[in-house]
């Protein structure tokens, strides 16, 4: 029963990590707290809904194009929204009331679009294999969730440690201007970051679409404060550290619920995030910095 | 007088709750004004409202005293969360405020025997008049007036330029930062317990997410540089639904594209008395070389 619980929470914890990377990839290399990135995921679950029902495509091109769709949307965002404010050099706190108001615009033209009700994928287009061993029942959908979600987590990690683009984009997170004078194409990385960053985010939203089977135009919402909770929880901007709270997130809330009650689920993420921001205000695994003057 | 008696009888709603939107707007707009993006403001909201109804539903309390409870609650949360989460700045504090909504919508939403949870409170006497909503206005207005010539508002103005150097000047900064913290709640309590005895119900999905960004627009719109500022953006936000009455289902989206326009384009909210100068000393000058 408990190793049943803890399949689910992998699962689950996997789509937040998923969602959490792109969130904080942003942060990290833009120091933007892109606050449409719960809409963001929502047009991408749309888009693979579309992609499964209407078009017929089978899942993996659904998600690619959930990716390119989302992705899209995200260059969008920035070329639009996020490269004129920072053209003009806006503090911090700017680019977030902004990008508040792009989620809310997204979100309401979904509902104008799509209706508020729930949609779900047709039935046969899932898979519905299942899976026993050692007495876990595992769905070919879970299982399939947990190898994307740790693909892609693996793939980020080494394009970002290992290749000359990655080396670009850290030294981008120290600093754009010194990045520049370098020879980086500062702007050309910060416009892809936000493709991959939101394409991320369309992926998981496809694949908590297909998780609960149940999309809505405002399904963003919940998990973009849960995605708040775990980017800081991991430490701004910090990727090794958005997968490890995201997982963290996945296991505190389902083993919440099995031990505590429903209703706590979710109080769990924010209740965290408050008792990071108090004690560790850098992340669980981030390093303390002074502000200097 | 009979078209004024008809006017109100359609748009009584409208005027009154522009006058809730109003005191939310000047809420946030001290949380602002001291250079820190509080995002609790509906919580607080939510706080005022819930006492408020409670004391005057269970209670039949006096409204005056409805009232003052309505804006001690959320105070009191204020001043105890304030604390400790005042010390985080930028992004931080604004996402910890958003944070601190959702748990106090979700309190709301898990304790049933008290708030009703998700359907909310019900039959809620309507005790606002127009004359209670004006005076509450007013006096709203004349306080944030008075503080901002005061010691206390000069200081709010020096945190917003510099925390550092504010400190450095001998301005206590975290005293100072949960003074206009703990004042914004009570007065968006005001409006949260007003508001509740206008519209006869209450429930926790008024006061979430969105209606945090409601307030936000509001003070971003008009511009956080005088106290007319605000009070232009919440006649805006409340009166543009009922102008685009036609856009019901988008009302939302006009609400975050007015948020990213004015953003964009007039970083500084629309009553900006510095460019009005400028245009002013420009006009003039040109007429003098005429």
């Amino acid at each position: 029963m408990l190793s049943q619980q803890l399949f689910n929470a992998l699962a689950l914890g996997c789509v937040y990590a998923v969602f959490a990377l792109g969130f904080t990839l942003v942060f990290g290399v833009l120091g933007v707290v892109n606050l449409s990135h719960g809409a963001v995921f929502m047009v991408g679950a749309y888009c693979a809904l579309i992609a499964v029902n209407q078009l017929g495509l089978g899942l993996p091109a659904a998600l690619l194009l959930a990716f390119a769709c989302a992705g899209a949307l995200g260059l969008c965002i920035d070329v639009l929204v996020l490269r004129p404010l920072r053209a003009r050099n806006a503090p911090h706190l700017i680019p977030m009331i902004a990008t508040i108001g792009v989620g809310i615009v997204l979100s309401s033209l979904a509902q104008g679009l799509f209706g508020a009700a729930n949609q779900r994928f047709d039935a046969d287009a899932l898979p519905g294999q299942s899976l026993s061993f050692m007495g876990l029942d595992m769905t070919a959908l879970e299982l399939g969730i947990i190898a994307s979600s740790f693909g892609l987590m693996a793939l980020l990690l080494l394009a970002l440690q290992r290749t000359q683009l990655g080396r670009a984009l850290r030294a981008i997170a120290e600093s754009p201007r010194a990045a520049a004078l370098l020879g980086i194409p500062v702007e050309r990385l910060f416009r892809m970051t936000s493709f991959v960053a939101s394409g991320l985010g369309g992926l998981a939203g496809t694949l908590i679409g297909l998780y609960s089977n149940a999309l809505y135009p405002l399904m963003g919402q919940p998990i973009l404060h849960k995605g708040i909770a775990v980017i800081i929880l991991g430490g701004m901007g910090d990727i090794r550290g958005a997968m490890l709270a995201g997982l963290f997130l996945g296991f505190a809330e389902v083993l919440s619920v099995a031990y505590i009650g429903s209703t706590m689920r979710d109080a769990v993420a924010f209740g965290l995030l408050f008792l990071v921001l108090l004690l560790r205000p850098k992340g669980l695994f981030g390093s303390t910095q002074e502000r200097k003057v | 007088m009979e078209w004024l008696d008809n006017f109100w009888a359609v748009y009584s709603n409208v005027v009154l709750s522009l006058g809730t939107n109003v005191l939310l707007a000047l809420s946030i707009y001290l949380t602002l004004s001291c250079g820190m993006l509080a995002m609790a403001n509906a919580a607080f909201m939510g706080i005022g409202a819930y006492t408020a109804a409670l004391l005057s539903t269970h209670f039949d309390a006096p409204f005056a005293l409805v009232l003052a409870a309505g804006m001690a609650a959320p105070a009191l949360v204020a001043l105890l969360m304030g604390a400790p989460t005042l010390r985080l700045s930028g992004v931080y504090l604004a996402m910890a405020t958003l944070a601190f909504g959702e748990v106090v919508r979700i309190a709301v939403i898990n304790s049933e025997d008290l708030t009703g949870g998700a359907l909310g409170l019900n039959g809620i006497p309507q005790l606002t008049q127009w004359w209670t909503m004006l005076l509450a206005l007013a006096g709203t207005l004349a306080l944030l007036w008075r503080l901002r010539r005061a010691r206390l508002g000069r200081a709010f103005e020096a945190i917003k330029e510099d925390e550092t150097a504010a400190g450095l000047m001998g301005i206590n900064v975290s005293a100072t930062k949960l003074i206009a913290f703990t004042l914004g709640a009570a007065i968006a309590g005001l409006a949260g317990a007003l508001n509740a005895h206008l519209t006869f119900f209450i429930g926790p999905g008024e006061f979430g997410f969105d209606r945090g960004v409601e307030i936000l627009t509001m003070a971003v719109l008009g511009g956080i540089q005088n106290l007319l500022g605000p009070t232009l953006g919440a006649l805006i936000v409340t009166l543009l639904p009922e102008a685009l009455r036609s856009l019901r289902d988008y009302r939302l989206a006009v609400n975050g594209m007015i948020l990213v326009l004015i953003v964009l384009f007039l970083p500084r909210g629309l009553v900006d008395p510095q460019a009005l100068r400028a245009a002013w000393a420009r006009l003039t000058q040109r007429k003098r070389a005429g």
